[in-house]
C-alpha cells in the first residue's frame, strides 16, 4: 500500500517538520519513505509544502502531485491543492485559518480548528502536530511506541524537552 | 532497517565523502546544493578537516586542484552556474591528471536560470564542459542511498584513474530525504607516489602541471589519456535495467527522470504495455552497448529528460538507426509527471 501525503501552509507553521515526523514514523515502521520539500525562495509567512510518501514498495517518484491526503493549513494551500487530491482521498483543513469549507464532494473533508486548539492547550506553535495527529488516526491509529521513536529522531537533542508536548499535540488531534 | 537514517541527498553526499576520507572541502554557496557546504562547515572542523568557503567558485576549484596535487581526497560542490565557473579548473585538473570529486546539483538554466531541478547540464558534464580533449567520469544517482554509495565510489574511481569525477544530481535528489544506510563500502585511498609531498631529498621532484608547449609531447599525453578513457569505457559502465525482459518500448532516463519513469512503467504494465527502462548510472562512460543490444529487439526508445533533449543524442548514437528514438521532456526547472511519460509510452513523444 502506498500513501501519498501533501502538507501545505505558511512558512513557520512547521509544515516541513510535520512531514519529517511522518517520514521518520514510516521509517521506524520499516516502510519505504520519501520526503521532498518545496524549496523555492520561501520565507517566514510565504508558502511552504512538502511531499511525503509512505509505502510497502520502493518509492518511485518522490513528487506528490495527486495526494491521497492533503493537509491544508492556510487558504492559499487549500485553493491551490484542493483539486489535485485523488477522488476518495482525504482533505484535512485547519478551519481556524481557512474561512471556507472544502468544496470537493468526492473526498472526505475534515475541518478542525487546529490553530485555535493549539492556543487553547497552551501550545501555540503546535497546530501542525494537532492536525498531524488527526492524520495518524486516519492512517493507522495512534501507535504511541512508533510515535515516540519518530519524535525522538526528528526533535534534536537540544530540544528534547519538547517531545512530550509534541506527543500531547498529536494525541489531541487523534481524538478529534 | 534499524541502521538507516533519514537524510537529504545533499547531506548524504557530504557524510559519505567524510566517511570516504575526504578532509578537504572548498565551495561557494548556491541553491539547491548549499546543504553540502553547510554540513561540511559543521563537521570538518570537528574531525581535523578543512572547510573553506572560497571567494568564488573559481577559487574553490583551484583550491581543489591544490589539495589534489598533494594527494588529498578533496571535493567541491555547486549547482549549474557555479559549475560553469569551475569548468576552467576542471579542465586543468583533467590536464594535470588530478583526482577529485565535483558535485553538480543541477538547477534550471541557461544563465542564472532558476533554482528548481534540471538535467540540462548533461552536455556540459559528459562532453567536457571545459576546454580541451578530456572526459570526466560522470555518475548520476537516483536515490539518497545512491548519493552516498556513489560518492564513495567516485573517490575510488578518481584515485584509481587519476582524474576528476562528477556526481551529476539535481534539485530533487539534493533536497529530498530518504532512508540511507551509512554502512558504506569504504576502501583506503591508494598510495599516491605522484603527489607533490616533498622529496625528502630522496627522489626527483614530482611536477603537477597541465602546460605542455611541445605539440608532439602534448599529443602523446592526449593519446595516453584517451587510452585510459577507452579502458574506463570498457570497464566502468554502470546501469540499471528495469522490466526489460520483454520490453518493446524502452525508456532511457537517469536520476529523478528515471524515478518518474518507473511510476509510468508500473502504470503502463498494468495496461499490458510492454515497456522497460534502461537507467544509465554512469553518464560517461555511457551504457552504449546495452542500449545498442536492446535496440535489436525493441521497436522504440523514449529519452525522458529534464532538459530540451541532451542525452537523447547519446541514445540515438547507441540505437544507431535500429529503432525510433523519441523525446519526453520538461525544462527550466519543471519535472515530467508520470502521466506525461505514460502518454508518451502510449501515443509517442516528440521525434
Amino acid at each position: 500500500m502506498t500513501k501519498q501525503i501533501l502538507i501545505a501552509g505558511f512558512g513557520g507553521q512547521g509544515i516541513l517538520f510535520a512531514g519529517k515526523f511522518l517520514a521518520y514514523k514510516g521509517l521506524t515502521e520499516d516502510k519505504q519513505v520519501s520526503w521532498l520539500p518545496s524549496y523555492g525562495p520561501e520565507m517566514r509567512g510565504g508558502t511552504a509544502s512538502c511531499s511525503v510518501i509512505l509505502s510497502d514498495e520502493p518509492v518511485g517518484s518522490p513528487i506528490v502531485s495527486n495526494p491521497d491526503v492533503l493537509i491544508a493549513m492556510n487558504i492559499p494551500s487549500l485553493d491551490k491543492y484542493e483539486d489535485s487530491v485523488v477522488p476518495g482521498g482525504v482533505i484535512i483543513a485547519d478551519s481556524a485559518l481557512i474561512d471556507r469549507h472544502v468544496k470537493r464532494t468526492d473526498v472526505t473533508a475534515i475541518e478542525i480548528p487546529a490553530t485555535t486548539l493549539a492556543s487553547e492547550n497552551n501550545m501555540p506553535t503546535l497546530a501542525n502536530m494537532i492536525i498531524t495527529g488527526k492524520l495518524l488516526e486516519i492512517l493507522d491509529g495512534f501507535n504511541e511506541e512508533s510515535i515516540r521513536a519518530a519524535l525522538g529522531k526528528v526533535i534534536s537533542a537540544k530540544h528534547a524537552d519538547m517531545l512530550e508536548i509534541n506527543l500531547k499535540a498529536l494525541e489531541i488531534g487523534s481524538k478529534l | 532497517m534499524a541502521d538507516k537514517v533519514l537524510m537529504k541527498g545533499n547531506e548524504a553526499i557530504a557524510e559519505a565523502a567524510i566517511l570516504a576520507g575526504c578532509r578537504h572541502y572548498f565551495g561557494y554557496p548556491i541553491t539547491p546544493q548549499t546543504e553540502i557546504a553547510a554540513y561540511m562547515a559543521k563537521r570538518m572542523p570537528k574531525i581535523g578537516g578543512t572547510f573553506l568557503q572560497a571567494e568564488s567558485e573559481i577559487a574553490a576549484i583551484n583550491m581543489v586542484y591544490g589539495a589534489a596535487s598533494v594527494g588529498m581526497r578533496v571535493m567541491t560542490s555547486s549547482s549549474s552556474p557555479g559549475v560553469s565557473l569551475k569548468s576552467e579548473g576542471i579542465s586543468y585538473m583533467a590536464g594535470s591528471d588530478l583526482p577529485g570529486l565535483i558535485v553538480n546539483v543541477q538547477r534550471g538554466g541557461p544563465g542564472l536560470g532558476g533554482i528548481q531541478p534540471s538535467q540540462s547540464d548533461y552536455f556540459q558534464a559528459t562532453k567536457g564542459g571545459g576546454h580541451g580533449d578530456y572526459h570526466l567520469i560522470v555518475i548520476a544517482p537516483d536515490s539518497v542511498q545512491e548519493m552516498a554509495d556513489y560518492t564513495v565510489k567516485a573517490f575510488d574511481l578518481a584515485d584509481k584513474y587519476r582524474m576528476p569525477v562528477m556526481i551529476l544530481a539535481d534539485g530533487t535528489m539534493g533536497q529530498m530525504m530518504e532512508p540511507v544506510s551509512l554502512d558504506l563500502d569504504i576502501k583506503p585511498a591508494p598510495e599516491k607516489p605522484w603527489a607533490t609531498t616533498g622529496t625528502g631529498c630522496e627522489r626527483k621532484h614530482n611536477i603537477i602541471n597541465s602546460l605542455s608547449l611541445v605539440p608532439e609531447e602534448l599529443e602523446k599525453l592526449n593519446f595516453e589519456r584517451f587510452e585510459k578513457y577507452a579502458y574506463i569505457q570498457q570497464n566502468e559502465v554502470m546501469y540499471e535495467e528495469y522490466m526489460m525482459e520483454d520490453a518493446e518500448t524502452v525508456i532511457v532516463a537517469f536520476g529523478i527522470a528515471a524515478r518518474v519513469s518507473k511510476n509510468a512503467i508500473t502504470a503502463a504494465r498494468k495496461e499490458g504495455i510492454k515497456v522497460g527502462l534502461i537507467r544509465p548510472i554512469t553518464l560517461w562512460p555511457f551504457p552504449t552497448e546495452v542500449i545498442s543490444k536492446a535496440a535489436d529487439k525493441a521497436k522504440r526508445f523514449i529519452s525522458v529528460e529534464l532538459s530540451m533533449g541532451q542525452m537523447i543524442e547519446d541514445v540515438k548514437l547507441a540505437v544507431n538507426g535500429k529503432a525510433d528514438v523519441e523525446l519526453c521532456n520538461r525544462a527550466g526547472g519543471m519535472i515530467p509527471s508520470p502521466e506525461q511519460v505514460l502518454e508518451a509510452i502510449k501515443n509517442g513523444g516528440a521525434k
